[in-house]
């Protein structure tokens, strides 16, 4: 259940909080570009959308950040809160928990509530890779699929920007392979009512949020370059000893192989959403 | 030589003793009745205190044990007439997974499972067991038959993971096992899964979502394997024992979590030493659990399949004060 209907709008005051370069490198001015090793002003970088200039790697936002990108001033109402316990005892889940929601103003992995895209009405759910790993546990599983049910109950469309190179999160065990099946069904029961789900898959969207909500999108997009997969491709390197294609398990990769519909470039992912949701009202 | 684990020791060597008296006793006529009833009563006593004690770490190997039953062989045990069914109707035949129609009982069923070999050249074909798409498409497409015959559906569940390959990869494993997990939860026949050794992750949970899941004593189910778990924490597959105990993988823990409906006894000491007995086991739990979701009505099958996963997770809901998420 979303508490927009108890919480009048307030106005999105959002913080800002180091894409993944920046936390890396403790220079206050220049960050070093992952992909190319220029040297960028920290500035120049915030302005052009975490995008590197020189090269065009799209780094790593937070989903604060995201959320600010896309969203009509204004319109983000989240979702009623919700937070992990540790189901399994899981020794250090606790601590990590604590450290992401400090470090990232989130309650878990996922910033989700109702938004507005270019004046359209959605839900919309940021997956934040700063949160271990972006992986989905029980609260996330539970979020995106309240986020489906909210949706069909208002007839919205759903939007998600997947980005979790962590899959279903190892310290609930079975509980997180089970959210796989909970949002999977949860995007059945959406699909069924003959509404819109875009998927965005960002860098890196992997193993078990790949393999359940994130590749079921009416639509699926991606950023360019975004790792997209299922198994590692450490994992992959070490099980096949093959050498990898050089661009493996990138947007471009699943593009040529059909996966998905399109890679669009963070600085049109905006213009490309609200057009998208505009063909669906 | 048949593969004894280090635990099985002490009840092998007595279990060969017994049998060496037995043969001596036979040859020579003499009467050792009582000795042998000792021991055969400290042999039950020891096997007891072996398997019903086991570790989770112990029950993963005895889920991999080289002789436990492959899902091949649980079709012959379980079910007659099989009729192996082929390909994707896309790309290919993945041996790893095989799947088909038989009769339980008299009624045809669909019967879908990972197949692993036995012996190297038969792994080399079936990949080890580890599912390509393709195999998960076949799947999907012999679960979507058997819903048009109005079949009931049989999964058995024997995978450490889907293989992690370049064409793997190419060819979407990722989507597919969306795929599977997305359709399967709305097909308007019974659903029967039985995880009967490995349950690897998504690989197994493609092929998990049913009406009933059932699961061998000595059978695990998780998120991640223990050994990539140990990867992942202390950089040591070498620790995956101490990953086993954090991940509560067992039948047993599954069982109390509500995941599973019910726990398959294996014959004492493991499929492995009872491929017949294991068999009969299997068939009296899906003869019961079958005949109990066949009096489901269509419409509330489903609603209650997405009910069930529906209600899974633990979590809490906080005050707004409470929460990070400020405007």
């Amino acid at each position: 259940m979303l508490r927009v209907f108890r919480s009048k709008p307030k106005y999105a005051t959002v913080r800002s909080s180091a894409p993944d370069g920046e936390r890396r490198d403790g220079d206050p001015l220049w960050v070093r570009c992952d992909s190319c090793s220029s040297l960028i002003y920290k500035k120049e970088l915030h302005k052009n959308l975490y995008v590197c200039s020189h090269c065009g790697f799209h780094f790593r936002m937070s989903a604060w950040e995201r959320l600010r990108m896309l969203v009509d001033e204004n319109s983000f109402q989240p979702a009623e809160p919700l937070v992990s316990v540790n189901p399994l005892g899981f020794p250090g889940y606790e601590e990590k928990i604590a450290q992401s929601q400090e470090a990232l103003q989130l309650d878990d992995g996922i910033l989700i509530g109702e938004a507005k895209i270019q004046g359209h009405s959605c839900v919309l759910g940021i997956i934040d890779f700063g949160f271990i790993g972006g992986s989905m546990g029980s609260v996330v599983g539970e979020q995106i699929t309240r986020g489906f049910e909210y949706g069909i109950d208002k007839q919205l469309p759903v939007v998600i920007i997947s980005g979790g190179g962590g899959g279903a999160r190892m310290q609930e065990g079975i509980f997180s392979l089970m959210q796989m099946a909970k949002t999977a069904q949860a995007v059945g029961r959406f699909s069924k009512a003959g509404l819109f789900y875009l998927s965005v898959l960002t860098h890196p969207t992997m193993g078990g949020v790949y393999a359940s909500f994130a590749s079921l999108g009416d639509i699926i997009l991606a950023e360019p370059k975004a790792l997209i997969g299922f198994a590692g491709p450490r994992i992959v390197a070490e099980t096949t000893r093959q050498q990898l294609p050089p661009d493996f398990q990138t947007a471009e990769y699943a593009l040529k192989n059909g996966m998905i519909d399109g890679i669009v470039p963070r600085s049109e992912l905006k213009d490309t959403i609200g057009k998208l949701l505009s063909f669906h009202l | 030589m048949p593969t004894v684990f280090d635990w099985e020791k002490p009840l092998v060597e007595l279990e060969a003793k017994i049998q060496e008296l037995r043969s001596f006793v036979y040859e020579q006529g003499l009467d050792f009745k009582d000795e042998l009833n000792e021991l055969e009563r400290k042999a039950d006593k020891l096997r007891k205190e072996i398997y019903e004690r086991l570790t989770p770490w112990q029950q993963v190997r005895m889920a991999r044990h080289p002789e436990r039953p492959t899902t091949a062989d649980y079709i012959k045990l379980v079910f007659d007439d099989f009729v192996e069914l082929h390909g994707d109707r896309k790309y290919g035949d993945d041996q790893a997974i095989i799947g088909g129609i038989a009769a339980f009982e008299g009624e045809p069923v669909t019967v879908i499972g990972p197949q692993k070999g036995r012996d190297t050249k038969e792994n080399i074909s079936r990949n080890f067991g580890l599912p390509h798409p393709e195999g998960y498409r076949k799947a999907l497409r012999l679960m979507k038959q058997a819903e048009k015959f109005k079949r009931p559906i049989i999964t058995l569940i024997d995978v450490v993971g889907a293989y992690p390959g370049i064409g793997a990869e190419q060819r979407g494993q990722g989507l597919v096992i969306a795929e599977c997990i997305e359709q399967m939860s709305f097909l308007e026949v019974p659903i029967i899964c039985i995880i009967t050794g490995e349950g690897g992750s998504g690989g197994a949970l493609a092929i998990g979502v049913g009406d009933r899941i059932l699961m061998l004593e000595h059978a695990w189910y998780s998120v991640i394997s223990p050994e990539m778990c140990a990867t992942i924490l202390w950089k040591d597959p070498n620790r995956a024992p101490e990953a086993a105990e954090l991940l509560k993988l067992t039948s047993t823990d599954l069982l109390k979590f509500g995941i599973i409906d019910d726990v398959i006894t294996e014959p004492l000491g493991g499929a492995h030493r009872d491929h017949e007995g294991t068999g009969r086991q299997i068939k009296a739990f899906l003869r019961r659990y079958l005949s109990e979701v066949k009096k489901i009505p269509t419409d509330q099958l489903v609603e209650q399949r997405l009910e069930r996963f529906r209600k899974i997770g633990h979590f809490q809901a906080v005050q707004l004060e409470e929460s990070r998420v400020k405007l």
